[in-house]
Parts: C-alpha cells; sequence; structure tokens
C-alpha cells in the first residue's frame, strides 16, 4: 500500500491533469447549469406539461444508467491508480471495463429514445420533451466523447505512453469523464425523479 | 524578415489599407444619409452605400487576412513559399474583382448588375453581405483556393507548426463556409439558416482561428515567450471559441421560422461566446507582460494589447448585450446591433490585420521598427480610431435604447421612421465620431511616410 499512499498524498497537492482540461471542464458545466436553470424555471412556468412528461421517462433505464456511469468511474479511478503504481496491464483492464460500462450507457439510453420516438415524442412534441432531448441529447453526445478519449488513452497506456509520474493526459481524460458522470448524477434526479 | 517570398504580403496590405479607407468614406456617407436623407440621392442611394460600406469591409479583411498569411506562414514553416509568383497573380485578380464589383454597384442599378453578370444562371445575389454578382463570388472561390493550394504546399515542404495548422484550419473554414453563398433555396427560412452559415460562422467560428493564428505569430515575435506556453493559449482559446460559436449560431435562429428550442440554444451558447474573446484579452496582456525581450516596434504591442480588449467589449459585451431571446425579442434589427457590429469588427478583425501590419511592415521595409516619431504617429492613429469608434459605439448604442423604447417597448409604440426623426442627435454625434475615426485612419496612414531613424537590425541587437 505504500505507492498508493504517496500517490494521495501527492495528488492532493497537485491539480490532476492539464489546467486546460480544467478550463474547458468549466465551460461545460457552465454550460449544463444555464441548461439545468433553463429547464427548471420552464418547469416552473409549466408544472402540469412537465409532471405528463415525467411520468412517461422510463426510470429504471435511469437507474440503470446511473449505475453504470457510477462504474465506469470507479474504474477510471482505479486505471489511474494503476498506472501510477507502474501496473500497466491493471490498468488496461480497468481501462476495459470503465469502456464497457460507457458503452452500456449508450446502448440502454438509445434504447430509451428509440422507445420515445416510436411513442410519438420528439423535440418539437412540447417544452417538456424539448428540454429532455436537449439536456440528455447534450450529456449523450457527451458520454460519446468521453468514450473516445478513453479509449484513445487505453491505447496510449497499451502503447506504453505514460509512466509514473507523467500522467498528466490520463488524469485529464480521466477528470473529464467524472465531469459527465457528475453531470449525469444532477440529470437523473433533476429530469426523472423530481415530481 | 527571414525569407524574401514574404514580401508578397505588402501589395495585400497597401491593397487592404486602401480599401480600409475607401470603407471609412462610404461609412462617413452613409452616416450623413442617416440624417439628410437625400444626401447625394440619386447617384449614391442609402441602400448601394451600405451595401458598398459592408462588402469593402469584408474584402479588406480578407486582404488582410491573405497578407497576414503569406507572411508568417513561410517563416512559421521555415521555408520559402512555394509560388510567390501565384501570390502576385491572385492579388492582381482579386483586386480587378473587387475594385469591378464596386464600380458596378455604383455605376448601374443592382438589378441591372444582375442581369449583366449572368444572375439568372446561377442566383445568388440580394442577400445582404452577399450581394456579389455570382461571377465575383466565383472570382473569390478561385483566388482563396489558389491562395490555399500555395499555403498549403509552403506548409507541407516545411515545419508543421500549431499556429499554421490552426491558421489553415482557419481559412479552409472560411472557404468552405463561404460556399454555402451559392445555396440559394426558395425557402426563406432555409435560406436565412444557411446565409448564417457564412455570415456567423465565418465571424463567430473560423475568422476566430485566423485572429488566434495571426495573434500569437505576432506574440511570439515580439515578446520571446517559449512557444510552448503560446500554443496551449491558442488550443485553449480556439476550442472555446468553437464550443461557443457554433452552436451559438442560434442566436441568429430566434425569429426565422424556425422551432423554439433554438433560443434555448441559441442563448445559453452565444452567452458563453464572450469567454474566448476574453481569453485573447488575457492571453495579450500577459504575454506581454512576461515578455522576455523588449522589442523596439512598441506599436505592434499596443496594437495587439489593443485587438484583445475592443474584441472583448466589442464581440463580447455589446454582442451578449443583446444575444438573450427574451432581451433581442426587443433590440433584434436595431441600432444595438450596429454599435454592436461596429465596435466588434473594429476590435476583432480591423485591428488584429493592423495589429500584424504593424509588426510585419517595418520589417518588410528592412527594419525592425519604424523610428520613434513614425511610431508616435501610429500610436496617434491608434487612439484616434480606437476613441472614435469607442464614441460611434456609444452613440448607436444610446440611439438603439431609445428606438427600442419609443418604437417596441412603449405603450404606444411609434413607426420606424417617426422614431428614426428622434434618434438625429445621436446620428449627429456618431457622424461626428466617424469623421474623429477618419482622422485616425489619415494619421495612421501618414505613419507609414513619417520617416526619422529606424530601428535597423544592427541596432536592434544592441
Amino acid at each position: 500500500m505504500q505507492p498508493d499512499k504517496a500517490i494521495t498524498t501527492h495528488a492532493s497537492r497537485q491539480l490532476p491533469g492539464d489546467l486546460a482540461m480544467w478550463l474547458f471542464i468549466g465551460a461545460e458545466l457552465t454550460a449544463f447549469a444555464l441548461l439545468f436553470m433553463v429547464y427548471a424555471s420552464s418547469r416552473a412556468l409549466h408544472p402540469e406539461v412537465f409532471a405528463q412528461g415525467q411520468s412517461q421517462l422510463n426510470s429504471q433505464i435511469g437507474l440503470l444508467n446511473t449505475m453504470a456511469l457510477l462504474s465506469s468511474s470507479y474504474f477510471v479511478v482505479n486505471a489511474v491508480a494503476s498506472v501510477k503504481a507502474a501496473r500497466r496491464h491493471w490498468a488496461i483492464g480497468h481501462l476495459l471495463v470503465a469502456i464497457s460500462f460507457g458503452l452500456a450507457y449508450v446502448v440502454l439510453k438509445s434504447i430509451e429514445y428509440y422507445q420515445s420516438f416510436s411513442a410519438g415524442y420528439g423535440l418539437t412534441t412540447n417544452v417538456f420533451y424539448q428540454y429532455y432531448f436537449l439536456l440528455t441529447g447534450f450529456h449523450y453526445l457527451h458520454v460519446i466523447l468521453g468514450l473516445i478519449l478513453l479509449t484513445w488513452v487505453t491505447l496510449k497506456v497499451a502503447a506504453n505512453d505514460y509512466t509514473v509520474g507523467n500522467t498528466s493526459g490520463l488524469e485529464s481524460v480521466a477528470s473529464y469523464w467524472h465531469m459527465v458522470d457528475v453531470l449525469w448524477l444532477v440529470l437523473f434526479p433533476l429530469v426523472y425523479l423530481l415530481h | 524578415m527571414k525569407f524574401s517570398s514574404q514580401a508578397v504580403a505588402k501589395p495585400y496590405f497597401i491593397a487592404a489599407i486602401g480599401l480600409f479607407t475607401l470603407q471609412i468614406v462610404f461609412g462617413l456617407t452613409l452616416g450623413l444619409q442617416y440624417v439628410l436623407g437625400d444626401f447625394l440621392f440619386p447617384e449614391i442611394p442609402f441602400n448601394v452605400a451600405r451595401m458598398v460600406h459592408t462588402n469593402l469591409l469584408i474584402i479588406w479583411v480578407l486582404f488582410g487576412f491573405m497578407g497576414a498569411s503569406y507572411y508568417l506562414v513561410p517563416e512559421e514553416s521555415d521555408v520559402e513559399l512555394y509560388s510567390p509568383k501565384l501570390a502576385l497573380w491572385l492579388f492582381w485578380i482579386f483586386l480587378s474583382a473587387s475594385v469591378l464589383t464596386v464600380i458596378g454597384y455604383l455605376a448601374v442599378p443592382y438589378a441591372t448588375l444582375a442581369e449583366i453578370t449572368g444572375n439568372d444562371i446561377l442566383p445568388t445575389m440580394g442577400r445582404e453581405f452577399l450581394e456579389q454578382p455570382t461571377l465575383t463570388k466565383i472570382g473569390i472561390v478561385v483566388v482563396v483556393l489558389g491562395f490555399l493550394f500555395n499555403l498549403g504546399m509552403t506548409i507541407l515542404k516545411g515545419r508543421k507548426t500549431v499556429i499554421t495548422m490552426v491558421l489553415m484550419i482557419g481559412l479552409v473554414g472560411l472557404a468552405v463556409m463561404f460556399l454555402f453563398s451559392f445555396y440559394n433555396p426558395e425557402n426563406l427560412v432555409l435560406d436565412k439558416i444557411f446565409w448564417w452559415w457564412v455570415v456567423h460562422l465565418w465571424v463567430e467560428g473560423v475568422w476566430e482561428l485566423i485572429l488566434g493564428a495571426i495573434m500569437a505569430f505576432v506574440l511570439i515575435k515580439i515578446t520571446g515567450i517559449d512557444r510552448e506556453v503560446i500554443e496551449k493559449w491558442l488550443y485553449m482559446i480556439i476550442a472555446m471559441a468553437l464550443i461557443t460559436g457554433i452552436l451559438g449560431t442560434g442566436h441568429h435562429y430566434f425569429w426565422i421560422g424556425t422551432p423554439d428550442y433554438w433560443q434555448v440554444l441559441g442563448s445559453i451558447f452565444s452567452a458563453l461566446e464572450p469567454i474566448p474573446f476574453f481569453m485573447m484579452t488575457l492571453f495579450a496582456f500577459s504575454m506581454i507582460n512576461k515578455r522576455r525581450r523588449d522589442h523596439p516596434n512598441k506599436v505592434a504591442a499596443l496594437w495587439a494589447m489593443g485587438t484583445g480588449v475592443m474584441a472583448f467589449l466589442g464581440a463580447g459585451v455589446w454582442g451578449f448585450m443583446h444575444t438573450l431571446a427574451p432581451v433581442n425579442y426587443y433590440t433584434h434589427g436595431t441600432q444595438i446591433t450596429a454599435a454592436h457590429g461596429h465596435m466588434a469588427f473594429y476590435g476583432a478583425y480591423a485591428m488584429i490585420v493592423m495589429t500584424m501590419i504593424s509588426y510585419a511592415m517595418p520589417n518588410m521595409r528592412g527594419r525592425v521598427a519604424n523610428s520613434a516619431k513614425a511610431q508616435s504617429w501610429e500610436v496617434w492613429g491608434f487612439w484616434l480610431m480606437t476613441i472614435s469608434m469607442v464614441l460611434i459605439t456609444l452613440f448607436l448604442t444610446a440611439a438603439g435604447v431609445l428606438q427600442v423604447w419609443l418604437q417596441r417597448y412603449t405603450d404606444m409604440p411609434q413607426s420606424f421612421m417617426v422614431v428614426q426623426d428622434q434618434l438625429a442627435i445621436f446620428y449627429w454625434l456618431r457622424f461626428a465620431a466617424g469623421v474623429g475615426f477618419l482622422a485616425g485612419v489619415g494619421t495612421y496612414i501618414a505613419s507609414f511616410f513619417i520617416k526619422g531613424e529606424a530601428v535597423g537590425l544592427a541596432n536592434a541587437a544592441r
């Protein structure tokens, strides 16, 4: 456990990943915060439309997706720790599991979209669906971007491009992935659960 | 100047300054026509003067971008330009096409111009800013293709840097987006949607990449800061510009017949559009503060900082002022828009071209920097133009606020022309500020002819 402890103290003093990534994350969070606010104020203006729309959502799939993203983030944390402990094969394994959970999210969310579209709901159905599709759609695109980034760092780990003390790129991507996760943790209760 | 072929930038810069001056003259004409409606009528009616004013802006900024690229790319790539001859040929083609087009605007009625240039075969004319005859548009495409080919070949045989890559992405984007000016659907909503793909995705998308690349190049040269630091800034700025700018197009889709959700998307993403401009300001100031050498060309640094500040104010702050859908519902197409347009174009694109000219021109004239006297004239030109532009913007904003109030917000809204009469005082003040701007242009041009002991290679080293 000695190396892990060293990593913890090291990480607590320094920003994980590149400052540029944190700026990017800041901008992303700002955009989402604005979307959440617009969603909330619109909901206050049209409570019936939102209540009716929310009751149609499949919260079981929503819950599964929450678990998928949380698990995925957990494995990304492990992967970063493994690279820092010079356990490359472990890192690759963890990253692959993380990517699989991310893919599971994409598949489940796609099924959910398919169900909504088949039931005749779309971006222009009413004000609730407009925001539902905009918010979750944006998030969905972020998951896909995150998966592309995770795949890219997995290849880089496999090529031994990250060494102990040189993991900034990996940490940047991990931070981004955690952001995607955190956004869903706000989105899920906001859109699915709060009635 | 590292390579002799960089000198092809010179005629481009001279043409840019010439056309810029002409643009200002037409701007003053327009300014008078706001208050003296029949000034120069019927020779140069308002709509024609406006078309010449805006088209000249686009053309001279393009000349500036091309000149800047021809200067920048060989130096960055560390090789001679692929074909200086092609660059000069394209210069003369572009200049004659531009001049002929402006003459066409002034000499014959627009409908006649459309007829004689074959607009029936491929109709592309009649849309704001894209009024150029189809033939001119084809000419622009040919010139830009040749230009991109020339630069591309230069970069391919030389060093590839982040700056040239960003510049090329910006320039290729400029070319690709312009192709939408040939798409002219019958459906007015579609027409407007794609019209903005040229207009908005130029100025709030790919042009910002060009701006960033030129700024980064000049800052490396005058501050001596490490390329790695500058490149990281550049990456962040262009990422922000594209993230906010592409979806920010939505702020033009509020009231043109597109679905409601554009009001949300457009408001949110364009509200973030000031970020890249703010970063540009921080970039210029922090690099110059941390400079590792005192470059004798002080005025180039002034232009670079000025670009950051004025682009942020004009594009960022004045843009944000009326970008949220509930606000824009009242301000759309009023003098508030004109105020924003003036300061944004001057701050971002006029000033970045002048930043580059300020840095490159002395080099092309065989010196590191102009004499102290010439520089002080240029500084005067800078302040006269910049302060005048701030005043123009403030007067137009005042006119706009009053216009929104009288014409749209009160219980008893008045008609457009009745309101215009009541704005006259602001239009007169704006005209006066415009005269100040022209004086600034004159001072700026004069600075090129001021003699004095220039800083040469030998005394710069000391």
